[in-house]
């Protein structure tokens, strides 16, 4: 019988045949840590007795969850990361570099073949350029750090087929999460999802990110798609590491193989506060919005911009909305800014905050009121999620959330194409 | 730990997806890495008087999908600071279930649709077995991968590499 995407990629680094179901230890490529998990890693690989970081060229660290700083407490938590990334001489992303998972891949450090792990759920982002990628935590990332290899389960995996073409105004943050919806929050618990289908080779790079960016969002451990030309054609020029491309056998097993139509599928929303809650938007259009947020590792690259910038272009945010916009990484911002786009952004009335992850995760940069409505690119709703727990989070693409800003309420996006 | 492989405290029940936000929350786990501060916090966004029930040796019940969200490792720390002695949920989110083990919190796997808040449980983890006290019954939990146990009976990831040095499997 023949491999899956994520055997093949254990087999590689084992240099044997690798199952679904085994217990390995392997060398892992590249490592990071973020703000909100590096200062644990740290600790934990000082009293782990380490003194060296094995190979400080395979590790970042990056400072983009609350950066800059809100307050001295995380203030002297970056301060810890700057001395130690100094120290070991490891890689530092310091505030205004971007998030994390737009970071890696766009600076070169992950290729197809590779095992990644990152001290952030969303590490499963890089599955689109065909890297095992998966998130861990700081205790993990720190025996990384020091012996180089984790131990790891092979995961079983579950492919979904993307069929036919997606129409106008629905876009791969739509299927990301219509995808969420119908496999549920852990439909996908300890398994690796494969995508594949026309769907998804239809789709940019940058796209394909969005939807292996919420694998996690189904409890998936990677997000696997192949690396196919457009893959290789993106990664020409940013990297100088080989990559060792793996295709899953036409004859894998697979835990599940489920197969979607998307030619139908129209703009999606999850609502409060649950990512699997997810509607057709028609469904939710007309619900009042106080804040919209375009960014976060999900959607704020430069396309995403591009597509919210394309609906506010002479149109203005509705004066009873704050559009807050984070540039997924600084390479983001300065190309955006190039292109225009920031300018139609700003001109519009949106609030350019740093790059990095923006009001995402609730420390700073737009937390919204008691009662109020977000509707946001980001991929998690969770109450509470955006620093209020009596606040209310709606998920949607760029399009979505752009078109909504300019009418107030939910608003489906194809109105405004 | 290997010396207390046999807990016994009180239920304290919460349902289905019970997320790392609801945990500890973004907001505060930002500013510090002092868990008992944190531990101040856990579970609020669910149920604020949390932290004031629980004792320490109690468990936390829940439903499916436990842990699901972020990586935070602070999510298993501050139920650990909070006095829980183990979690015992239908399903675990795969980096919480990992982070649990790592920081030497039990995490065990069982139908716990037949737990009610309040019931006392013991949990012998070297047998596997949940034995609710209150309404006799026991469960089987879903046995641990052998590398998971070896580093919970070091009482976490670090002791354990401190003394082996690396992973053994
Ligand atoms: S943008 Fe949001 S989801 Fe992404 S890494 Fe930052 S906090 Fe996490």
């Amino acid at each position: 019988m023949g491999l899956t995407i994520a055997e093949k990629i254990f087999s590689a680094h084992l240099g044997r045949e690798a199952r679904a179901g085994e217990l390995v230890v392997v060398e892992v490529d590249f490592m990071m840590g973020q703000d909100g998990t590096s200062p644990l890693a740290i600790r934990a690989f000082e009293e782990m007795g380490g003194r060296r970081v094995r190979d400080p060229s395979r590790v970042a660290l990056v400072i983009d969850h609350s950066a800059p700083s809100p307050l001295e407490g995380v203030s002297n938590l970056h301060a810890m990361m700057r001395r130690f990334a100094a120290e070991q001489g490891v890689g530092l992303y310091d505030v205004g570099c971007g998030v994390c998972h737009c970071l890696l891949p766009e600076q070169g450090h992950v290729v197809p073949g590779d095992i990644v792990v990152g001290a952030d759920s969303h590490t499963t982002t890089y599955g689109a350029i065909n890297a095992f990628s998966t998130g861990v935590g700081s205790t993990d990332l720190a025996a990384a750090m020091l012996s180089g290899s984790l131990w790891f389960k092979v995961p079983e995996s579950i492919r979904l087929e993307l069929r036919g073409t997606l129409g106008p105004g629905v876009y791969s943050k739509d299927v990301a999460l219509y995808l969420a919806g119908r496999l549920t929050a852990d439909g996908a618990t300890y398994l690796a999802v494969e995508y594949g289908g026309e769907v998804i080779s239809s789709l940019s790079v940058e796209a394909r990110f969005t939807i292996s960016n919420m694998a996690v969002e189904m409890g998936a451990k990677a997000g696997l798609m192949e690396a196919d030309d457009k893959v290789m054609g993106w990664l020409s020029g940013r990297t100088s590491r080989a990559p060792r491309p793996a295709s899953p056998d036409p004859d894998a097993t697979y835990r599940d193989v489920l197969e979607f139509d998307l030619s139908d599928l129209g703009p999606q929303v999850a609502v409060p506060h649950r990512v699997d809650d997810v509607r057709p938007v028609e469904e939710v259009e007309g619900t009042p919005v106080q804040e919209a947020v375009i960014g976060t590792c999900t959607n704020g690259r430069l396309e995403d911009l591009e597509e919210a910038a394309r609906i506010l272009a002479g149109r203005r945010v509705s004066p009873e909305v704050r559009l807050v916009v984070a540039p997924a990484s600084r390479q983001v911002l300065l190309r955006a800014m190039e292109k225009g786009i920031i300018q139609r952004l700003v001109e519009a009335g949106a609030a350019l905050v740093t790059p990095g992850c923006g009001p995402c995760v609730g420390t700073h940069n737009g937390v919204p009121a008691d009662g109020e409505n977000v509707v946001s690119t980001a991929n998690r709703n969770f109450k509470g999620r955006m620093g209020n727990a009596e606040a209310f989070i709606y998920l949607a693409s760029p399009a979505t959330v752009a078109a909504s800003a300019v009418a107030g309420k939910i608003t489906d996006p194809r109105r405004m194409l | 730990m290997a010396e207390n492989m046999v807990l016994r405290g009180k239920a304290h029940v919460f349902g289905d997806d019970v997320n790392t936000d609801y945990i500890i929350s973004g907001k505060y786990k930002f500013k510090t890495l002092d868990m008992d501060e944190l531990a101040r916090h856990c579970m609020e966004d669910l149920d604020p008087d949390f932290v004031n029930k629980v004792r320490p040796g109690d468990f936390i019940v829940a439903g499916g999908n436990f842990g699901c969200g972020s990586s935070r490792e602070q999510a298993p720390l501050v139920i650990k600071h909070a006095g829980v002695a183990a979690v015992l949920a239908r399903s675990f989110a795969r980096i919480f279930f990992r982070n649990a083990i790592n920081k030497g919190l039990p995490v065990v796997e069982c139908d716990t649709s037949g737990i009610r808040d309040g019931d006392e449980l013991e949990v012998d983890l070297g047998e596997g077995r949940v034995t609710n006290l209150t309404r006799g019954t026991v469960l089987e939990m879903v046995p641990l991968p052998p590398v998971m146990m070896d580093i919970l009976r070091e009482g976490g990831l670090t002791a354990y590499l401190r003394k082996h040095g690396g992973f053994r499997l």
